[in-house]
Formats: C-alpha cells, sequence, structure tokens
C-alpha cells in the first residue's frame, strides 16, 4: 500500500505523535478528535496517532500517556474521513503484536524506527507489519550520525525486510540542508526504484522547513511536518509553513495551508505548557546532535538536581547516547552534580 | 570430586561459559564441549585444554563415553535448538540449565530463587537484562507492602548484541517482563532494550524502575545494597552506579498504567553499571558475562547440593 497518487508530495502529519513529547504525553480524547478532523479537513495524507516514543511507549522511562494508544487510535480514526492513521513502533519497546492491536483499533500505515546502525532489530516486525496489511515505512533515527553509504547499507536492509518507504530522520534537528540532500540523494540513488523515500526534521537549528524543501528536490516524496510544529525539542517543521513553502515552489500538493495555519493557533498552540521554539535548550540539541526527546526530561532532571539543562543535554551527546536512552538523563545529572559537589 | 558438566553450542556464549568453569570453579569440570561446526573457535579451544568434544551435536554428545557421569548439561544454542534437545536431555535423566530464550523450563535468577528449585529437571536463565534487574525488582518487592510496577531498561553496545538477539528482540522484552512479574514479584513488568553502536563500545548498564506502596526508603536501600552483594557473589562486576532515587507520585497526578489503572505510590529508581569478567567476551559486554556466570553459579549450586 504505498503512496496512491503518486505525482504529488504525500504530507504526512505528526502533530499527535512527536507532538506529545512537546505536551509530555497528555492528551485528552475530545482535543484530539477536533485535531484529526481538522488535519482531514485540511486534506492532509496521513495522521500519526501515538505515544511520543511509539505503542507501548507509555513507561516511566518516556512518560506515562493520558490514555493508551489504542484509545487515541480509535478516537482518531473515528473521526478521519479520507486521511490514514498512521502508528510508530521503536522495536526494543513497543511489541510486533502492538501492531495487531493497533491496526484492529484502526491504523491503516506504520512507521517501524531504528537507530540508524541498527535496522537489523526491525525485521521481525516489518514482516508482521505487511503481513497485516499495513502500509510499511521505516525510521533511520538519528541519521546525523553516519556518512550517507553507511545510511544507504541500512536502508537497503529494511527495504530487503519489506520496507515500502525509508526515511531519513534527523531525530536531533542537527542537519543542514547540504546534509539532507546527501543523505535522501544516497537513499533514492541505491534503493529500488519502488521504494519511496522520506523526510522527516526538527526546527532545533531552525532549518525543519528548509531541510524538508532539500529533501524533496534529492527525491523523497513523503515529508512530515506538525501544526505550529508541535514536537520535540523545537519541534518539527510547521505543516502549514511546509504546504504554503511547497505551494510557492510549485510542487503538487493536495493540503490547504490556511487551514492548517487556524488549526495550528486555534487548536495546537494554546495546549503548550512550554513554549515549542528555537531557544537556549533546543538550540543546544542541534548543535551537538542530541535526541530531541531528551528536552523535556533534561529540564525536569534540571529542576530535581540544580544542574543546568543545557550541560545535561551537552553531556548526554558527549556519552554518545541514542535515542530511547531517557533513563540516561537522570544518571548523568547525578553524576554532574556529583562532580559538582567534588569540584 | 568434581561435577562433571557438558556444554552444548560452542559460540560466544558457550566458549566463555566454558573458560569460566575452566578458569574459576572447584566445584565443576567441563567433561564435554558440544559444536555442529568442526572449526569454531570454541571447540578448538575446548579441545587444547583437554576436552572432550564433537562437532556432532546431542548425539554426538550421547556417544561419548563420558556422557553417563554427565549430570548438568547446559545449552547455549539457540530457542529452536532447545526445544529438541529438551525432551532428549529429560529423558536421559539429565538436569538442563537453558541458556537460550526458549523459556521451557521454569526462569532462574540465582541472587532471588536459587534454593527455590533445588536440582530441577530444568531451568531457564531468562535473559541478560532478566539476570541483570530482576534482583533489583525482587529487592524492593520483598521491602515493601505492594509492588504494583517494574520496568527495566537495558543498554547494551551494538558489539555484545548477535544475531539470534536482533531477529528477535520482541523475544527480549516479552521474557524479561514475564521474568519482572514471576520471579521479581511486580503486579506487571516491563522491559525495554536498547543497542548503543558508540566506540569504544558502552559497559552495559541498567536501570530499573518500580512503583511501590506501603514501604520505606530506608528499608528499600537497605535491601538492593543486600541483593547487589548477593549479585557480587557470582558477577564481580555488577554495580550499583548512583544512589537509590526515590520520588512520591502523589493522588493529585497518578500515573496511567496499563492494566493497572490509574496509581500512586512511591517511584524507585536504581542504575546498575555490570562489567564482564572478560573471560572470553571483552569486558564491555556485561550482557553476555552475567548470563554466563548466572549459568555457572546455578550449575555449581546443584553441584554443591549432590556433594551434600
Amino acid at each position: 500500500m504505498a503512496i496512491v497518487d503518486k505525482s504529488r508530495v504525500y504530507i504526512q502529519d505528526v502533530s499527535l505523535r512527536d507532538g506529545m513529547h512537546a505536551l509530555r504525553h497528555r492528551m485528552d480524547l475530545d482535543r484530539l478528535r477536533e485535531i484529526v478532523a481538522a488535519l482531514d479537513d485540511a486534506g492532509v495524507d496521513a495522521i500519526e496517532v501515538t505515544h511520543g516514543d511509539g505503542l507501548s511507549g507509555s513507561s516511566f522511562t518516556y512518560g506515562f500517556g493520558s490514555h493508551s494508544d489504542l484509545d487515541w487510535i480509535e478516537a482518531a480514526a473515528d473521526v478521519a474521513k479520507t486521511a490514514r492513521i498512521t502508528v510508530l513502533l521503536v522495536p526494543g519497546i513497543g511489541l510486533a503484536r502492538d501492531l495487531e492491536d493497533a491496526r484492529k483499533a484502526g491504523a491503516a500505515s506504520v512507521r517501524i524506527a531504528t537507530h540508524c546502525t541498527e535496522a537489523d532489530v526491525s525485521r521481525q516486525h516489518i514482516k508482521v507489519a505487511r503481513d497485516l496489511g499495513y502500509d510499511t515505512a521505516c525510521f533511520l533515527m538519528m541519521s546525523h550520525m553516519i556518512e550517507p553509504a553507511a545510511l544507504l547499507e541500512q536502508a537497503r536492509l529494511m527495504e530487503s525486510y519489506g520496507a515500502e518507504c525509508v526515511y531519513v530522520v534527523d531525530s536531533a534537528g542537527a542537519m543542514l540542508p547540504d546534509d539532507v540532500s546527501a543523505r535522501v540523494n544516497a537513499l533514492r540513488g541505491g534503493l529500488k526504484p519502488e521504494t519511496e523515500v522520506g523526510i522527516h526534521t526538527h526546527e532545533n537549528l531552525h532549518h525543519g522547513v528548509a531541510n524538508a524543501v532539500a529533501g524533496v528536490r534529492a527525491g523523497a516524496v513523503r515529508v512530515d511536518g506538525s501544526l505550529a510544529g508541535l514536537g520535540a525539542g523545537a519541534g518539527n517543521a510547521p505543516i502549514e509553513a511546509l504546504v504554503a513553502v511547497f505551494d510557492r515552489l510549485g510542487l503538487k500538493i493536495a493540503c490547504d495551508f490556511v487551514k492548517l495555519a487556524s488549526a495550528a493557533d486555534q487548536l495546537v498552540r494554546p495546549l503548550m505548557d512550554r513554549p515549542v521554539r528555537v531557544d537556549r535548550e533546543s538550540l543546544v540539541l542541534g548543535y551537538a546532535g542530541v535526541y530531541s526527546s531528551f528536552l523535556r526530561h533534561a529540564e525536569k532532571a534540571s529542576d530535581d538536581y540544580g544542574i543546568p539543562t543545557t550541560d545535561i543535554l551537552v553531556e548526554l551527546g558527549r556519552r554518545a547516547m541514542v535515542g530511547g536512552q531517557e533513563d540516561m538523563i537522570v544518571d548523568v545529572a547525578l553524576d554532574l552534580a556529583k562532580a559538582e559537589r567534588a569540584g | 570430586m568434581k561435577q562433571k558438566v557438558a556444554i552444548i553450542g560452542s559460540g560466544n556464549i558457550g566458549t566463555d561459559l566454558m573458560l569460566k568453569i575452566v578458569n574459576g570453579s572447584d566445584r565443576l569440570e567441563v567433561a564435554a564441549m558440544v559444536g555442529i561446526d568442526p572449526d569454531s573457535d570454541g571447540l578448538k579451544r575446548a579441545a587444547a585444554l583437554g576436552i572432550a568434544t564433537t562437532h556432532e551435536g546431542l548425539d554426538g554428545l550421547r556417544r561419548l563415553p563420558s556422557y553417563p557421569e554427565i549430570a548438568i548439561v547446559m545449552d547455549a544454542t539457540s530457542a529452536k535448538a532447545h526445544e529438541a534437545h529438551h525432551p532428549v536431555l529429560v529423558a536421559d535423566g539429565k538436569h538442563v540449565i537453558d541458556l537460550t530464550p526458549a523459556a521451557i523450563g521454569p526462569y532462574i535468577v540465582p541472587a532471588v530463587d536459587i534454593s527455590d528449585h533445588g536440582e530441577a529437571a530444568a531451568v531457564n536463565m531468562v535473559t541478560c537484562g532478566g539476570q541483570a534487574t530482576v534482583p533489583m525488582v525482587y529487592a524492593v518487592r520483598r521491602a515493601v507492602d505492594r509492588l504494583i510496577y517494574g520496568e527495566i531498561v537495558a543498554s547494551v553496545s551494538s558489539r555484545s548484541a548477535g544475531p539470534g538477539t536482533r531477529a528477535n528482540i520482541d523475544e527480549f522484552t516479552q521474557t524479561t517482563a514475564r521474568a519482572i512479574e514471576v520471579v521479581g514479584g511486580a503486579e506487571r513488568g516491563k522491559a525495554i532494550i536498547i543497542l548503543n553502536p558508540a566506540e569504544p563500545p558502552m559497559i552495559m548498564r541498567d536501570s530499573i524502575f518500580t512503583l511501590s506502596q506501603g514501604g520505606d526508603e530506608g528499608r528499600i536501600r537497605a535491601s538492593v545494597a543486600d541483593m547487589i552483594e548477593r549479585v557480587q557473589d557470582y558477577v564481580p562486576g555488577y554495580r550499583l552506579k548512583q544512589d537509590v532515587q526515590f520520588e512520591r507520585i502523589g493522588d493529585n497526578a497518578p500515573v496511567r498504567i496499563s492494566g493497572i489503572g490509574e496509581v500512586s505510590g512511591l517511584k524507585t529508581s536504581i542504575f546498575l553499571e555490570v562489567e564482564g569478567a572478560g573471560d572470553y567476551f571483552p569486558a564491555y559486554a556485561g550482557n553476555l558475562d552475567i548470563m554466563t556466570s548466572s549459568a555457572k553459579a546455578v550449575a555449581e549450586h546443584w553441584a554443591a547440593g549432590r556433594a551434600g
């Protein structure tokens, strides 16, 4: 189940998945329905709805969700008329059997995400997803950490397991347009023609939209964005701006950016208990190449242990922590507090 | 007299287990090393150490002259192979220690429940993450009235995660989660595994988070310290990396746990590091070391029981 209309860019919203990080995985069902209805009405192709860390991400480590994934997915599927409901699954956190439940609840597409060097842990999940009839895409998280040729090798593994699309994922918001072009080019040139390439960006270096444009120019056909940029770190490419820019570039799209901008202002901005923006903390994420979802956990550890958030983030980067290692944030804060007492 | 054991599987785990017993056990003797590849490093090393070897698998083991004297067989092959080995070994009257994820026999975590099993027909060693974290879950359990939830994150270096683990990562998380409940005593268990490719490779790290009611911080802290020592008896590189951390989850901001609902209580956070002994694996691979060390501890316990 690849892209339906191959003549235009496929717009994937992530407000209700990546955006969950920014809201600490708290999302009311009524509010979720309003947002899904607005996105659907504005013409987005797909709407991702899951805990920020994917199916079964609800935990002490990543934050407990206010609702179960299945409650959110059912509510979204109930409202969406044309948009596909998408889920995220991170092997090692969620299980292949979670995909069965999510499918029954109404999910039609999935992104299976691994760290950019660990694609071979996704084999069983990709197979299960394909067998369940999902539109099956894969995420190579923290793609900035390896060179394009190495990224292609990993993408080829996912393709060989059955992935219909592989995304270059700038989880740390650390890439610049040339970095995106090089990676998307490598995947586009090295994967089978029928395997699609996607691009997922963050705004930490204020390049979310520019990077998405670079991705599309290099051959990406699926692009992620979120209302008002609601997402981890400084957020994702704001979907309303993304669509407006694509429109100006003359790309064929099926979305109405004015409707998206209204939904961003009226439905999403009021939910933010911490502004999603490029500020000192989120800028450090991008500059140091640190996983964007660490932000709010590091801010809590900063409050609990009296260590500046930026110090914690820089140390996490120095230790080469990858996505999912949120448990190490408190460990780092405790080490820094010890060093401060000793110093 | 030392108890004779056989090791099936001449890969990394089997070879490390063999070296651990050869180098450091006064109760056990490796009487046979069993593989399927005559050129494997494990079989060559065994032969060099004067240990009887066969590359004809279980059939080859059963034909060895020493087979009747071998009471304990340790299986470090794969879940699929173990499923075929298990009934044959049990029918032959052997006591089986299963290091694969097959999980046929009951789970065993030496620091928690070694004496509960006596010399069982068969036990399963859970997972590396389970061996590292279940003792901590149980340490909290025994210090509180109610252990509602146990969650663990095992981070291992990419280099120490073999193709078997990678192809079946759900087996790891599901088996570990079940052991958190069955052996650790939590009403609900959750396990997460992370592979980190950093160079030089990171030493295995484990974080344990629990939610409990009816216990105090001092008792939990003391119970954890005691359990750390018990594990250190057989895994010297097992260490508490930080002081145990506590946080009150109040009724005004309960957490919603799948299968339980909204609950409050005391959150306990325990941060561990597991460094290997470096017998066959490099020291960073604490995840592999804790499996072989734990299996050896079970075999030694059984051998001690036999010696009376």
